[in-house]
């Protein structure tokens, strides 16, 4: 669970120090409720995990926003944005576009935490017209790999259609399914399964400095 | 598995080298075994003489008894002196073991020198020779020894065995073909993340989608020559030859779901079946006459198997309709005598390999023991092959369909998927 913990923790985080730098500190943000509709056993199971994880990273995030308030007031007081600063803030934007978003099992649905994820790289995306986005639909490993292959391209058109919905052109975004082909962890539980149901990407044209989005 | 032990001691024992009485046979002609269908003919392969005889004699003795229409009589460790010592096949012992026939191979300079005895008759049924590559060419002579036994199959039952076909499968991410036995596993194809294959009907080409690049590539198995017959974004997935050869179906799909599309092997690229309006609808399968595609779609709401003509249209729903959360039947392969089709189907909470008969559509469950997924006929009717993971690691069984009887068919690590049986082989 660590990659995924850390990598939402990264926009939520990024968002906070955005809003820190232009010294208007936001409130932490609320835990994120994830929608699980399923009754099997192990969809339970999911669910516990899955809150679990919520939880978890809810916590650590109210906690490094915090911190991270406190580091910017600082900084505020001391003078202007320094170039590690400017890096920092490179490196948040960067760290929004690539980040995965994840799915229930046997599902394209996205998650409300997703929709998050999701509007965060769509704002960077506005404000970045030549950037490009490469959507990429995993799946975990049960299943045939047939099947898991048709899966993982709902669900990165499911993002596609999302981010286009939020204004991005269609043009610059492209959905292709790796079905379970590439699971980011090994394992057969469903702490591992969770984390292969997902979505990555990957920026084209982004090689320069990104524009910060407008709030 | 399971030979037939036979445990007796055994007096003054069998055969050979006797003069044999040359026969004009004709390849695939019946001998004149008296075959009651509902019990299998007795058949004792005799020890070789020199080189490799030993090795022969597994490998046959193992091709008769996985094609489950003959009963092969072992000899006990005394028997087998006895047989390497007597000069003429001894009829006596021979029939109250049992057996319809005895059958002996020796390695030739050329080959495989064959006899088939028929022991009520006591005569000689059968002479023939094979010619064969050296023994050190391990596959191309195992195949040659494959197609031996499939032609005693062919004697004593009226049905050719299918000791010569090959099984495709996915492991790691790499495709790999294994013989009937499970041996002689080789790499077929490794760049771009190869995933489904199907053979072409006359089992000389593969047809296989990669991921990376997206695309169906139709591969030539002897020259090696590879061609891609469809690709660009999105995902192809499940590629089969329509049944004359001609050209590849597949599903494609980009933002919109996936559909099942044809194109030529000669290149000109895909046009689309079915109309699937957003839904999955991948794993075409053709009926044996070519006219209808069984295929999986999600276009209910979850998968189920459906049929549709070679066209894409009049589409039906083959399995029935079911809701909750076992509603899952996907990956279909259609039978080679036309009368059903096999798929698998989520029952409490895993897979299962079922048989639909197009007849009534009598459902038949097949598997009960661990998770049973994506099952492929062979040539035969009778044989499938599948993954299951009821030994720990997923790998593939091949199951007889008429006595349940299971083997294992691969080995060793990572998962094995998508099995894709060969046609019967003549070649490669």
């Amino acid at each position: 669970m660590t990659r995924r913990i850390v990598l939402s923790f990264v926009v939520l985080l990024g968002a906070a120090w955005l809003g820190a730098c232009r010294k208007k500190p936001e409130p932490a943000p609320a835990p994120t409720t994830v929608a699980v509709a399923d009754n099997a056993a192990s969809q339970r199971r999911a669910d516990s995990i899955a809150a679990e994880a919520t939880r978890r990273r809810a916590d650590s995030i109210a906690a490094e926003a915090a911190h991270r308030r406190a580091d910017s007031l600082a900084n505020a007081r001391g003078g202007s944005a320094t170039d590690a600063d400017a890096q920092r803030v490179q490196n948040v934007l960067r760290q929004n576009l690539s980040q995965a978003v994840y799915f229930d099992y046997d599902k394209d649905q996205l998650r409300d935490e997703a929709h998050v994820i999701l509007d965060g790289k769509a704002a960077i995306l506005m404000a970045n017209a030549a950037v490009t986005l490469a959507i990429t639909g995993h799946t975990d490993e049960q299943g045939t790999a047939e099947y898991n292959l048709a899966l993982g391209q709902r669900r990165a058109a499911q993002v596609k259609r999302y981010l286009v919905s939020k204004g991005v052109e269609e043009g610059r975004l492209t959905a292709q399914s790796l079905g379970d082909s590439q699971p980011a962890v090994q394992g057969t539980d469903e702490a591992s399964y969770q984390q292969n149901r997902r979505a990555e990407f990957v920026a084209g044209n982004a090689s320069g400095a990104l524009a910060r989005p407008r709030s | 598995m399971s030979l037939m032990i036979i445990r007796r001691a055994l007096g003054a024992l069998l055969l050979i080298s006797a003069p044999l009485v040359a026969q004009d046979t004709t390849r695939g002609v019946r001998i004149g075994l008296t075959y009651d269908p509902g019990a299998r003919p007795g058949v004792v392969v005799l020890p070789g003489k020199g080189v490799g005889a030993d090795s022969i004699r597994a490998i046959i003795q193992r091709d008769l008894d996985f094609g489950d229409r003959v009963s092969v009589i072992e000899l006990d460790a005394g028997a087998l002196g006895e047989a390497n010592r007597v000069a003429s096949p001894n009829w006596r012992v021979l029939a109250k073991l049992g057996a319809a026939a005895a059958v002996q191979v020796t390695l030739t300079s050329t080959g495989l020198h064959l006899a088939v005895y028929d022991v009520p008759k006591q005569t000689t049924a059968l002479i023939r020779d094979y010619v064969a590559p050296p023994m050190s060419q391990m596959r191309g002579w195992r195949a040659v020894l494959h197609g031996l036994s499939d032609d005693l199959e062919e004697s004593f039952t009226g049905t050719r065995g299918i000791a010569r076909t090959r099984v495709l499968f996915a492991r790691a991410n790499r495709l790999w073909a294994v013989d009937s036995d499970g041996e002689q596993m080789v790499l077929v194809a490794e760049t771009g993340t190869p995933l489904s294959a199907a053979w072409h009907p006359n089992g000389t080409m593969i047809t296989y989608t990669t991921l990376i690049p997206s695309q169906v590539v139709v591969k030539d198995l002897s020259s090696g020559r590879e061609r891609t017959v469809a690709g660009g974004s999105g995902v192809f997935i499940s590629p089969v030859f329509t049944p004359d050869g001609s050209s590849v179906v597949y599903g494609h799909g980009v933002d919109d779901g996936v559909d099942i599309y044809i194109a030529p092997v000669t290149g000109g690229g895909g046009r689309r079946l079915s109309v699937g309006r957003g839904s999955d609808n991948v794993s075409p399968s053709f009926s044996p006459d070519g006219r209808r595609i069984a295929f999986m779609s999600g276009r209910a709401g979850h998968p189920e198997i459906y049929t549709m003509d070679a066209d894409g249209t009049n589409v039906d729903l083959l399995t029935p309709l079911e809701f909750g959360e076992n509603a899952h039947r996907a990956a279909p392969d259609w039978s080679p005598d036309g009368g059903s089709v096999a798929f698998h189907s989520k029952i409490g909470g895993t897979f299962q390999i079922m048989t639909i008969s197009l007849r009534d559509r009598g459902l038949k469950q097949l598997t009960s023991d661990g998770r049973n997924e994506d099952a492929s006929w062979a040539p035969d009717g009778r044989h499938l092959t599948f993954t299951s993971n009821r030994s720990g690691v997923k790998q593939l069984w091949v199951l007889d369909v008429e006595t349940s009887r299971s083997r294992q068919l691969t080995r060793g690590a990572g998962e094995a998927r998508n099995p894709a049986w060969s046609p019967r082989l003549s070649s490669n």
